[in-house]
């Protein structure tokens, strides 16, 4: 495995492998009255958040207190830019304190990458601009197994923002990594400039009509729309949106009864998600926040327990 | 500087590539009979150039004295072969102001390595409101006549429309940023492509710049006046430019080093060295520049050498400043992409690094022949040299070299400003 997890491409199939079974194996740890292992105890994580972030934050909280790591929470808001400092050297700063793993997430693509130029410490990409969110796009694929066995030959739908998402970017690198049969749908002016070269070349397709994929999707996995994309003019109207685009009542009837239905989160019910598609049965809104941890104490354990990273 | 040596034999040189010969010099000109006192140097193999002329750099002097001022600027421009430059306005304050140009203009002549001409702003603080003070500029001892609020393009329709007919009245050219601010985001930061959606960077469309290029050449021909595009960056905008040349409508075009050869790849680590405005585009831009600058649809070759504090690159890509350094590599650049490769010769060179830039510019004394009786502004270049770049080695207070570690075939050797040698041998006088 590399040093650094900065985007899906980072990892080879083996690799996804390896902390797919692992995740499995913290995911037992998770059940369990007394959580703590110790492989970790010693080691530094800092949860460098230049953007606010939640779920993504807590979640790799837990999953290093879980490993005995000694887990800080740096929260840099605001554009280093606004603060009259570089990049560079707030993330110098941070790491001077003797850190082994930096999990930065940030309002700008690219940031960690950067970042893995600058420093000794482990780099964790937990959600760049709109690029990528490699370990979301982890615990998806991880979800969508655990939920249908092998990925390979499956059908899965990305529905929504693509051209501003990084969940996008990372899910359908690994799902076509894991032989999954990608199907991206949003407008036209939320598919990013230049997707049909890219789908070409990476082997996923692209449609503007959800209505005609969703009979056929093993899986489907709706994005949040922010909302001030509203406003941007990337389409004139919430109820128009829900209309083309929305997982809808009516929608979850042509679904297959037992295709998964993934959700990053935060959802707005309502507009990409009708609560009832939220909440069906066939959901796995939930697991996919469970496996969050397992992926991460996985990703976590394995790019910072190894003896090439001991300090 | 010194003005003790104002007599050279060049010896050996080839002018404009052509049969070798000697050249001398004395008094600042180009004279028939050879000085009896003369510093000689040997040229044996050199190439001799009318010295260039950059119609496009940021000398960051008023305001960031900290990334470039006006003498290390003018040292880099001497060691790239130029004997003038044009210093945009975007400085802090601004050069809206006939005094703000005459300062540029002094502290230019003060450093005395090149002749350092200012480019006024077109709209007062470039806010793109209101004209600024274009013909105070023009009646300045700096005679400003190039005016640009290069940076940001004049994007209202109207205040392009004024400037472009007020400068008609002293012979004046707007040279324009084409790019309309609204088919882009606020944070646009590379080419709009495939890659840009990869990466999830927001881009420019090479439209951005085709539409502002094709609705001020319509101004111009309306105008009856001259628009010079900046930094022309997509094979769009060279048709337009094309079409526009055979209407007859009086526009010239420049285009930079870095798009000759740097494409949008290049952004795939992220490193903010390759964030510039008009940003890095495709493969195919690159071969339709090429293409016009050998035929003549684009007139220039202009550095847009854009200095900055290391710290200011050092942020995330979206937020890092944009720029490149180029005032030192443009020869070697062009020599490599045009001169190696066949598609022009010393002869292009000279046009569209000299003779092109001082018309458009409206420099007097730059831009001549090699013809005796011309003002003694030279550079000797070595078409065969083969240089390494090494971004430490830079006379610019600034380190945001491209072409750190690449290789390059052709280098100036010897740069003299009216007759008197500001480099020789490749280093500063």
């Amino acid at each position: 495995m590399k040093k650094h997890l900065l985007s899906i491409d980072d990892l080879g199939v083996d690799d996804v492998t390896t902390l797919f079974d692992t995740a499995a194996e913290m995911h037992d740890v998770q059940n369990r009255s007394v959580k703590k292992l110790p492989a970790l105890r010693g080691r530094t994580v800092v949860n460098l958040f230049f953007e606010d972030s939640t779920r993504t934050r807590s979640s790799f909280e837990i999953a290093g207190k879980w490993l005995s790591a000694d887990v800080i929470n740096v929260s840099a808001k605001g554009s280093s830019v606004s603060k009259g400092e570089s990049l560079r050297d707030t993330v110098l700063t941070v790491a001077a304190m003797g850190v082994d793993g930096l999990v930065i997430r940030h309002m700008a693509s690219g940031a960690a990458a950067q970042v893995s130029q600058w420093t000794d410490a482990v780099v964790i990409n937990a959600g760049d601009g709109t690029h990528e969110h490699p370990t979301q796009a982890l615990l998806d694929a991880y979800t969508l197994q655990r939920r249908m066995g092998s990925l390979e030959d499956k059908h899965v739908a990305i529905v929504g923002d693509l051209t501003h998402s990084r969940v996008f970017r990372s899910n359908v690198l690994l799902l076509s990594k894991l032989g999954a049969h990608v199907t991206v749908v949003a407008p036209p002016t939320l598919m990013p400039a230049g997707v049909t070269a890219w789908a070409k070349d990476a082997g996923f397709s692209t449609t503007y009509d959800l209505d005609e994929v969703l009979p056929e999707a093993d899986a489907v996995m709706m994005l949040r729309v922010q909302r001030e994309r509203m406003t941007g003019g990337y389409f004139p109207s919430a109820r128009e949106y829900t209309v083309g685009y929305g997982l809808t009542r009516e929608r979850l009837a042509v679904l297959k009864p037992d295709a998964p239905i993934c959700h990053p989160g935060p959802m707005n019910r309502g507009l990409e998600i009708a609560a009832d598609a939220a909440d069906a049965a066939q959901s796995a809104v939930l697991d996919q926040v469970s496996a969050g941890v397992a992926i991460r104490m996985s990703v976590l354990y394995h790019l910072l327990a190894g003896e090439g990273s001991a300090q | 500087m010194s003005d003790t040596v104002t007599q050279l034999v060049i010896k050996g040189v080839a002018p404009l590539g052509e049969k070798p010969q000697d050249l001398y010099v004395a008094d600042g000109l180009i004279v028939d009979e050879k000085p009896a006192k003369a510093e000689v140097i040997d040229a044996d193999g050199l190439v001799a150039l009318p010295g260039l002329v950059d119609l496009h750099t940021h000398l960051r002097e008023p305001g960031r004295e900290d990334a470039e001022t006006i003498l290390t600027g003018s040292r880099a421009a001497a060691l790239g072969g130029f004997t003038a430059v044009l210093a945009m306005a975007n400085t802090s304050p601004v050069t809206d102001t006939a005094e703000a140009a005459e300062r540029v203009f002094d502290l230019g002549r003060a450093a005395g390595l090149v002749d350092v001409q200012p480019v006024g702003a077109v709209t007062r603080g470039l806010a793109g409101e209101e004209l600024a003070e274009l013909g105070l500029m023009a009646r300045s001892h700096a005679k400003v006549r190039v005016f640009s609020d290069d940076g940001r393009c004049v994007h209202d329709p109207r205040v392009m429309r004024r400037a472009l007919e007020y400068v008609r009245a002293f012979g004046g050219v707007i040279s324009q940023h084409s790019q309309d601010p609204d088919l882009a985001g606020p944070t646009a930061c590379c080419h709009e492509g495939e890659l840009s959606g990869r990466l999830g960077l927001p881009g420019w469309p090479g439209i951005a710049e085709e539409t502002i290029v094709a609705r001020d050449v319509m101004l111009a021909r309306h105008t009856n006046s001259r628009v010079h595009v900046a930094h022309v960056s997509t094979a769009g905008s060279v048709e337009v430019i094309r079409w526009a040349k055979a209407q007859g409508i009086d526009v010239t075009a420049e285009v930079t080093p870095h798009h000759l050869l740097l494409t949008t790849d290049l952004l795939g680590g992220y490193d903010p060295v390759y964030k510039v405005n008009p940003p890095l585009r495709p493969d195919e831009d690159v071969a339709a520049l090429r293409d016009a600058l050998a035929d003549g649809a684009i007139d220039a070759v202009a550095t847009d050498h854009a200095p900055h504090a290391r710290h200011d690159k050092e942020h995330a890509f979206v937020d890092a400043a944009f720029g490149m350094l180029g005032l030192e590599t443009a020869l070697s650049v062009v020599s490599e992409v045009m001169v190696t490769s066949g598609a022009m010769t010393w002869t292009d060179v000279a046009r569209v690094m000299s003779q092109a830039p001082a018309r458009i510019a409206g420099l007097e004394g730059h831009g001549g022949s090699l013809a005796v009786g011309q003002p003694a502004n030279l550079t000797l270049v070595d078409p065969s040299a083969v240089v390494v770049v090494d971004r430490a080695e830079s006379a610019s207070l600034s380190r945001n070299n491209p072409w750190h570690e690449r290789k390059l075939t052709g280098a100036v050797v010897a740069t003299v400003l009216r007759g008197t040698p500001t480099v020789l041998n490749g280093a500063l006088v």
